[in-house]
């Protein structure tokens, strides 16, 4: 019986532990619940995934009313595969985020820190676990304000304002997104996705779809941080609360770029975006031109964790030319690197939340020696770098590969030169963080630094140890995003 | 009305004083609401006239009280990039509507596929005469929790940032205005009325436009009215923020709760039929409860948000 009952649980028992967190009105006890939720998070969705992988897509019915009249949770490959994204960083960071989160915000907000992090991760999940668009817009709006309310509590008073302009960005972004959908409800009568998939074809000429395809792309891309709707991203990032941005590195513009996809493959469908709207000819050049640009400023900004900001615009925009290949192998590679590139942004992050949790700072002139002060976190910081650049047996290396034989496959051989190309800026950008740890020369120090306690440290290499090992086992990961592909395009068999 | 409406958001945009802005957006909501009232939409505009002309005037006059009145001059090139995306926007907008079914066109497509069941079959299967309320609490009932969260996430968001009051030593800045006798008469006389007129829009949601939201907001007025006339320290005498905020988390837990036990009873999530006897029993009962817990959570919620302006210290 309570498997039935897994594709709600996914979503409410973090939703309940919110409130309940407000009510310990304790940081260490409000931990505690929200580490436990997080982790029984965690394992639903690989529950989820497995019951995916055998009997094909799960619906629930909630509130027993059936779609469309009443809302539908649905879940296939390709979102079975983004919860367990969300829940697996998610279980990890808040295990570092105790010691992190206890040095870093003011100890009166500690369980304002976990009350908002349940809603965050209720948020996401709802938004990946719906089969229904007015449904992803209220889970949309649960996600969103506790994500500005996470960056705001850091004691950095720049957090303020970089928390604001994500508030304005972010605001726009959703009021685009229900415009789309109003519109949407309007031409068909539906919320649910898969009947307005299917009641789409016969109004998809109008303007008013077309126009509703417009806002839905401009509002999604805007959440997604797609160039050039990234300005709010590296500040957000960068002054949010460290064990905060690990987790918004691995999770939030994830759900965002799985939203595109849901969008353009699962309601509109292949045909209407990239043949009658000509989708992929947009979002080519803005991917290119955002891996290109944001691994340039990235090489310039010494702040490392907004250099890191400006590194994941650039591997958003991998996804986003995997997506405009419009390919079995192009869509694979998009969906593989959502959950590799969480895997080793969301390292590095935490990496990055050790040094400041013993230096009280990530600026690049400021991690001179370090290497050899903090070899465990340092040496974590250099195999996630190599993974964000790519080197063989690193989960990065991956979701590359697949994406120049997608590019092969299309004949477009220079595609693939300038793949190679952006990794060696990539490559440029790592190496400068890791030519200052060992051998930049310390200077005069007051307090010898230590090496991070162990509670920030084992979460940390748990991510790393993923890094790799998903770099060398890929059954599971090419397996599910491979069929979640197939499912996207309509091509399985 | 609709030419009022623009003439109104004009003026807003070109407004450089804050105070009046604020003055005219409670205006904007206003209209805005009489314009759904006369589409028909009832339950809509009286939440927009609650809600918009309401609450948000006075909680955006708590957030001018901390900062400034006047705007800061923003550089001109801003200005161009800005209008630029205004105007493309709205050309879309427009662009898009070229296409839409014409208004109070009854073969609409919204009006043909899943709303003739809300309408038709409401009766029978949930049994309340308010169709807006059956689809709001039972058919989308779990959009609706989610709306709950939305208010309380909002609650969490400005009292986690704008500090907590500590308890017992409320800073009396808002001293009150105990001194103007017209004030402090009439809104004795108005705080019954007000509260028992939130009840009434409470419970009456079943038959007539309103429910737990609107409720909710009007009750919180009354609670800020008093804060307003009486000063912090005698609203929190009577409703301490801990408490406020406890109601908060309590209304979704309540929310939520309802769902939980129609699990243990062997139902889906949020299914009321299993909580009576005859299913219809078992709407009414759930629809009761999650109203009740969208109440307590949005005037908690607004209340709370009312303190967190009121009381703010700058900390450090």
């Amino acid at each position: 019986m309570i498997r039935a009952q897994l594709p709600v649980l996914q979503v409410v028992i973090p939703l309940l532990a919110g409130p309940v967190c407000l009510l310990l009105h304790h940081s260490r006890l409000s931990w505690g619940l929200a580490t436990s939720a997080s982790w029984v998070a965690l394992f639903i969705s690989l529950a989820l995934l497995d019951q995916v992988l055998i009997t094909g897509p799960i619906s629930y019915e909630l509130g027993g009313w059936a779609a469309p009249w009443g809302i539908e949770y649905r879940i296939d490959e390709i979102n079975a595969f983004v919860l367990l994204i969300i829940s697996g960083i998610n279980a990890i960071t808040i295990s570092f985020a105790r010691a992190s989160i206890e040095h870093e915000v003011n100890e009166k907000r500690g369980h304002i820190v976990y009350t908002g992090w349940m809603l965050y991760l209720s948020g996401l999940l709802g938004i990946a676990i719906t089969g229904d668009v007015f449904n992803v817009f209220v889970f949309l709006e649960i996600s969103s304000l506790s994500s500005y309310l996470l960056i705001s509590l850091n004691r950095d008073r720049r957090a303020l304002t970089a928390a604001f302009r994500y508030l304005v960005m972010g605001t726009i972004g959703a009021t685009f997104i229900l415009i789309g959908i109003a519109l949407l409800y309007m031409m068909t009568g539906t919320l649910n996705m898969a009947d307005l998939a299917a009641r789409i074809l016969s109004v998809s000429d109008t303007r008013t779809v077309k126009i509703a395809f417009a806002f839905l792309t401009a509002g999604i891309g805007l959440k997604a941080a797609v160039f050039p709707m990234h300005f709010w991203l590296p500040n957000a990032y960068a002054y949010a609360p460290s064990a905060i941005s690990a987790l918004f590195a691995g999770t939030a513009t994830k759900v965002a770029i799985y939203l595109l996809l849901r969008f353009f493959f699962t309601i509109y469908g292949v045909e209407f975006s990239f043949e009658t709207m000509k989708l992929d000819r947009i979002l080519l050049p803005l991917a290119l031109a955002g891996i290109f640009v944001a691994s340039t400023i990235a090489i310039f900004e010494t702040d490392v964790k907004r250099m890191l900001g400006y590194s994941s615009i650039a591997q958003i925009g991998y996804m986003v030319l995997g997506v405009s290949l419009v390919s079995v192998t192009g869509v694979t590679a998009a969906i593989l690197h959502l959950f590799n590139h969480a895997l080793m942004k969301a390292a590095l992050f935490l990496a990055l939340g050790c040094v400041f949790f013993r230096v009280g700072s990530v600026t690049r002139g400021d991690l001179a020696g370090l290497g050899y002060a903090m070899p465990w976190t340092m040496g974590a910081f250099v195999l996630g770098g190599l993974s964000l650049v790519g080197i063989p047996l690193t989960v990065g290396f991956i979701s590359k590969w697949y994406l120049i034989v997608a590019a092969l496959d299309q004949q477009m051989w220079w595609l693939a030169v300038l793949v190679l190309i952006s990794s060696l800026l990539a490559l440029v950008y790592v190496w400068q963080v890791i030519e200052v740890a060992y051998f930049g020369t310390a200077g005069d120090r007051s307090v010898k630094i230590k090496e991070a306690p162990a509670a920030l440290l084992i979460p940390t290499w748990i991510l790393i140890i993923a890094n790799i090992y998903f770099g060398i086992d890929t059954s599971l990961t090419v397996g599910v995003a491979g069929r979640a592909a197939q499912a996207l395009l309509g091509t399985a068999s | 009305m609709l030419g009022l409406l623009t003439v109104t958001a004009i003026a807003i945009a070109r407004m450089d004083q804050l105070f009046a802005a604020v003055m005219l957006f409670g205006i904007y909501s206003l209209l805005s609401a009489a314009l759904f009232v006369v589409m028909d939409a009832v339950d809509v505009a009286f939440t927009e006239a609650a809600v918009g002309a309401g609450i948000a005037t006075i909680l955006m006059l708590g957030a001018l009280a901390l900062t400034s009145r006047e705007q800061h001059a923003v550089p001109r090139s801003r200005h161009w990039i800005a209008l630029s995306v205004v105007v493309i926007t709205g050309a879309a907008l427009i662009y898009g509507t070229l296409d839409m079914p014409l208004y109070a066109d009854p073969n609409a497509p919204a009006h043909l596929h899943v709303v003739p069941r809300y309408l038709q079959q409401s009766m029978q299967e949930i049994g309340i005469p308010n169709v807006v309320t059956s689809v709001l609490a039972s058919y989308r009932g779990y959009d609706t929790l989610g709306e709950t969260v939305v208010i309380f996430t909002a609650a969490v968001g400005v009292i986690g940032r704008l500090g907590i009051v500590p308890e017992g030593v409320v800073e009396s800045k808002t001293g009150g205005m105990e001194h103007h006798l017209i004030l402090r008469i009439t809104a004795k006389l108005m705080l019954p009325l007000i509260l028992l007129f939130a009840l009434y829009v409470q419970f009456h949601g079943d038959f007539g436009p309103g429910g737990g939201f609107q409720a909710g907001v009007i009750f919180a007025s009354a609670f800020i009215l008093y804060g307003l006339v009486f000063g912090m320290r005698s609203v929190t005498r009577v409703a301490p923020s801990i408490v406020v905020r406890t109601l908060a988390a309590a209304g979704v837990l309540i929310y939520g709760g309802v769902g939980v036990i129609s699990l243990l009873l062997g139902g889906n999530y949020l299914d009321y039929n299993v909580l009576g006897d005859q299913p219809k029993d078992g709407q009414h009962l759930g629809i009761f409860l999650v109203e009740f817990g969208v109440g307590m959570t949005v005037a908690a919620s607004m209340i709370s948000l009312f303190y967190a302006y009121a009381s703010y210290k700058r900390e450090e």
